[in-house]
């Protein structure tokens, strides 16, 4: 049992992924506790720029849930910040008083982004890009429309640019220097930088001193010295970061740039290491997460008694994340003694690449346009290589030396095992081969979870996959995901995000904007579509019939012959004289051939022809049945027990809650069919416990299973959770297939979306997150409102007739030719 | 509708097919399934899967195919062959547009019997 407490300050990327490395190596060591400033969980902050130009969404980005931390016993104090650190006492204190009390603390309080002191500095509508706040407040003015202005051209404030663009907004970057990312592009590079931005619409003012910022209320625009004004409804000030060392040096640890660390992480009072951008380590301060994780690794290895474990310093590289532009630079670029360049340009191709050596050593690279040695030069930098023998060709990267061929398989086979392929995540080839090997591994989703190699920026996804394929040959597809069908290279998953994050609300409008390689797609995708969007757009989205499979469009069950079968709805499988009678007259009115009793506890009608179904369904609603969408991708059969009514083992009332949840959830389309079951007691007469979702009535109350399967998989339930009302039990079963339909594949059933998501991941949305349940909740009742229209009524009115009447018939013909 | 005809028959108008979607003619040769693709082009068919028999006029339109709500194989509604590894073929039925017309040829209407 854990009987040391560690406390961390902060919960950004670093101790994050301390944390991990903590937990893998001494689960029970201690009991953690995490002050976090920012009200949330862990997440990957470098995956902002995506989340911004809405490439991606919050949920995708975060690295711990809510269950990661439940899991480990970790509390986490969320939205407090800490004030003071009592060194003596061994205690740290937060805003709201909150204290606790630590044998080892971690200190990872990351950067300040630097405001400009400019006047005008704190109106409303100026904006840092550190964290989700930020993101939140562009997006919010993005949705107005209207002008932004960024200041600063280095890596943030372009990706910010960018992601505000794609947004739809106007936007200017200002920059102090004459081009682009100085620190590290030359001119050439800049202008061609500066070339690919203005490319997309996006104005670029260098040599741009900002004087004031204007506005009364809220930012209007900026003022710079030379006088010009550029209006704005968002200012976003990138000009830089700096430690936010403020809570040490309160603390009297020794604090220079940042927290000054020795290589075992640790500051000046050895029970507190300090991580992450806030530290200074041998005089360098860092910006980038690969160094922050080398560092990790070395915290955890001194929690865990590794005295040894030391730190000594990175060599850093970086990507820009802005699609379209291909940017790559490692190491050192300032000039010196002793320095020399090999500069390459290619300006018709729009490529530059130059590199630093000294001593016939690499120190720095930049290269622009053509990326793709850029790991090769990184890994000849941290080597510290000797490139004399190949200096004349150094710059046309690996594939020219030694006349290997251009294969980029030959270059990645040509990496030696030590080569750094995840640069985020440091991870080198050779570990990313010996894993899949060691564990069989077969995929890039596996070799991710295994290694955390393109785990997090994902840049180097296509090395990765040649790292795959080199230890797999031609069994492995680098498909990173499996496309949704032949018209696509994308995923299920992929593509529902896009909808989303783009608002994509038809059919041909995703077709065109995810660049679909057919014209209208194909049987597979096309019904997916339909329900992507009929899930993301309710009321809003015009079902299209024509993706849907002709059980759906037409609302009955084709059979072998061609004709259909009718199956009305019996609530919770309840029936009456009434209902039976009105079946038993349209039976013999139609001429139906076959009647019988589901496995589903209602009646079928077999062998209905198609053009009679409208008539069918007049005589059946006018005794008030309506389809029970035995042919839906939805809601099909609540089956229940007789319980409490009548069943002496009965505990509730497990009949009536059946009749109620039908009634509320009928019509809800989902990923695939639906079905649940409700028994009185333990001895589950209704089978709840192999349903998509079951309850089980005991005496305290409701005890709600989800994921079980009857049919071609075999699988009996998990226990979600318990409700003590059938008011609550209704909300959990309909937050959980809110949250079903959202994330679940088209044709995934409940049992295999959970299989892939984790169970623990869906009772932390629906049984513990008591907020997110409440708007899962709601969601799926705004849904429900334009969903609860009773299909064979509707065709009953004249709906669809076409697809009921044939053409004329042509009964007798001759033909004289 | 009992006629005696030479050359084509008009039998429907275009807009009584829905887009990416079929309607079914009743013929002596059995139940003729036309098509209407999504750029507007008019295809017949005899409405029979070569795989068993499933009603092609039901299945779901995509490009100038037809995917059977049966088992899933995809016909071309031109040639109504089998695509993909799958081997069959569908009779096709000669059919024109002519103002907003749609004509088939008579003579493949003519059932067996007749
Ligand atoms: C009518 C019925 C059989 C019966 O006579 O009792 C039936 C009939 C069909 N089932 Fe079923 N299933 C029927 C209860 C079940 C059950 C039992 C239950 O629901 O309690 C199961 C196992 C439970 C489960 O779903 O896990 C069941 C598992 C399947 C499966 C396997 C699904 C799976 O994911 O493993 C299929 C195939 C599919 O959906 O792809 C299937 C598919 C079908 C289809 C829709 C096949 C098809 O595509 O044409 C059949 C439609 C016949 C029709 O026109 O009505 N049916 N089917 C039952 C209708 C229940 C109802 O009232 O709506
Ligand atoms: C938009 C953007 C894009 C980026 N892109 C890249 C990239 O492509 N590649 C790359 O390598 N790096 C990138 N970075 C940098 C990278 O994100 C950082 O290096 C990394 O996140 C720093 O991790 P950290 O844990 O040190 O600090 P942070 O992630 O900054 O976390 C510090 C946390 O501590 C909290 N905190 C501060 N003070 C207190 C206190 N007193 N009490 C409690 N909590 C406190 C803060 O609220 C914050 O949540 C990017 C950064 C940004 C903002
Ligand atoms: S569930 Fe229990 S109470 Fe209900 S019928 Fe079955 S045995 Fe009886
Ligand atoms: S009958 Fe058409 S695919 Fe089987």
């Amino acid at each position: 049992m854990a009987t040391r407490s560690l406390v961390v300050v902060g919960n950004g990327m670093a101790p994050g992924r301390a944390l991990e490395r903590l937990f893998e190596a001494a689960p029970d060591a201690f009991k953690v506790t995490i002050f976090n400033a920012e009200p949330r969980v862990n997440y990957d902050r470098i995956m902002l720029s995506p989340v911004l130009a809405g490439e991606k969404g919050f949920e995708d980005i975060v690295i711990h849930d809510d269950a990661w931390y439940a899991e480990r016993g970790v509390t986490l104090h969320k939205g407090r910040k800490v004030v003071a650190i009592d060194r003596a006492a061994k205690t740290v204190t937060a805003e709201d008083g909150t204290t606790a009390a630590y044998d080892e603390l971690i200190i990872a309080t990351g950067s300040q982004p630097f405001m400009l002191p400019v006047p005008g500095q704190t109106l409303p509508g100026v904006v840092a890009y550190r964290d989700l706040d930020d993101v939140e407040a562009m997006l919010a003015a993005a949705r107005k429309g209207g002008k932004a202005v960024v200041i600063g051209g280095g890596l943030l404030g372009l990706e910010a640019a960018a992601g505000l663009k794609a947004q739809g907004m106007d936007v200017v970057v200002l920059h102090l220097m004459p081009h682009l990312m100085e620190r590290q592009l030359d001119q050439a590079a800049g202008y061609l930088l500066e070339r690919a931005i203005a490319a997309r619409g996006i104005t670029v003012h260098c040599k741009a001193n900002t004087h004031e910022l204007l506005g009364v209320d809220r930012v209007t625009g900026v003022r710079l010295d030379d006088g010009t004004i550029y209006e704005a409804d968002i200012v976003v000030m990138a000009v830089g970061v700096r430690p936010n060392a403020d809570l040490a040096r309160k603390a009297g640890l020794d604090v220079n740039r940042g927290v000054l660390v020795d290589d075992r992480m640790r500051t000046s009072d050895p029970s507190i290491f300090a991580l992450g951008e806030c530290v200074e380590h041998r005089g360098a301060v860092y910006g980038l997460v690969a160094p922050l994780y080398e560092m990790a690794k070395v915290v955890a290895a001194q929690l865990t008694g590794d005295a040894s474990a030391a730190y000594r310093g990175s060599v850093t590289a970086t990507k820009l994340k802005v699609t379209g532009c291909d940017l790559y630079s490692a190491g050192d670029f300032a000039d010196g003694p002793g320095r020399e360049e090999i500069v390459l340009r290619d300006p018709a191709a729009g490529v530059y690449k130059r590199l630093v050596l000294k001593d016939d050593v690499i120190i720095g690279a930049v290269l622009y346009g053509d990326t793709a040695d850029g790991p090769w030069f990184f890994d000849m930098i941290r080597q510290k290589t000797d490139v004399s023998a190949m200096r004349q060709t150094l710059i046309f990267g690996q594939s020219y030396q030694g006349g290997a061929s251009l294969d980029p398989m030959a270059a990645v086979a040509a990496l030696p095992d030590e080569a750094e392929i995840c640069g985020c995540n440091g991870v080198c080839k050779g570990t990313i081969s010996s894993i899949i090997t060691a564990k069989g591994l077969t995929g890039l989703e596996e070799v991710r979870a295994h290694t955390k190699a393109s785990a997090s920026c994902g840049s180097c996804t296509g090395l990765v996959e040649q790292v795959i394929r080199l230890a797999l040959g031609d069994a492995y597809n680098p498909a990173a995901v499996q496309p949704m069908c032949g018209c696509t290279e994308l995923g299920h998953d992929d593509v529902r995000r896009l909808i989303r994050a783009k608002s994509l609300k038809s059919i041909p409008a995703v077709m065109q904007e995810l660049g679909w390689k057919t014209s209208c797609g194909c049987a597979k995708c096309r019904p997916a579509l339909n329900y992507y969007l009929v899930c993301d757009w309710p009321g809003e989205y015009e079902d299209d019939n024509q993706s849907r499979f002709v059980n759906e469009r037409v609302h009955a069950n084709i059979q072998k012959d061609g004709t259909f079968s009718v199956v009305p709805r019996m609530w919770g499988g309840l029936t009456s004289a009434k209902e039976l009678r009105a079946i038993a007259d349209v039976v013999d009115k139609f001429a139906i051939p076959t009647v019988k009793v589901t496995g589903g506890q209602r009646i079928d009608l077999l062998g209905v022809q198609k053009q009679d179904l409208p008539a069918v369904w007049a005589d059946l609603n006018a005794a008030g049945m309506i389809s029970g969408a035995a042919y839906a991708k939805g809601l099909r059969t609540v089956k229940t027990c007789v319980g409490s009514d009548w069943c002496r083992f009965g505990t509730q009332d497990s009949t009536g809650l059946g009749v109620k949840l039908e009634k509320f959830m009928w019509g809800s389309w989902t990923p695939a069919k639906l079905k649940m079951g409700v028994s009185g007691c333990p001895r589950n007469c209704a089978e709840a416990t192999c349903k998509d979702i079951g309850v089980i009535c005991v005496d305290s109350g409701y005890e709600i299973h989800f994921g079980g399967a009857a049919g071609l998989d075999i699988k009996g339930t998990e226990v979600l959770g318990h409700a003590r009302s059938e008011a609550e039990a209704i909300e959990i079963i309909a937050a959980l297939t809110q949250l079903y339909r959202e994330e679940g594949r088209y044709l995934e059933r409940i049992y295999k979306w959970a299989k892939r998501v984790g169970a623990p991941h869906i009772r932390a949305a629906v049984v513990d997150d008591r907020e997110k349940r409440r708007s899962l909740f709601e969601r799926f009742v705004v849904s429900q409102k334009t969903a609860q229209v009773d299909p064979w009524a509707e065709r009953v009115a004249g709906k669809d007739a076409h697809e009921f009447k044939p053409l004329e018939s042509i009964r007798f013909i001759q033909a004289a030719e | 509708m009992n006629t005696i005809v030479t050359g084509w028959l008009e039998v429907a108008a275009v807009e009584d097919i829905p887009v990416r979607g079929s309607r079914v003619l009743r013929s002596p040769a059995g139940d003729i399934a036309l098509f209407r693709a999504a750029d507007g082009v008019v295809f017949a068919l005899y409405d029979k899967c070569p795989h068993g028999g499933g009603p092609l006029s039901q299945g779901i339109v995509h490009g100038h195919s037809v995917t059977c709500p049966l088992h899933n194989w995809v016909i071309c509604l031109k040639s109504g062959e089998a695509q993909g590894a799958d081997r069959g073929c569908t009779p096709n039925v000669p059919v024109r547009v002519e103002n907003g017309r749609v004509l088939v040829r008579a003579a493949s209407l003519v059932g067996q019997a007749a």
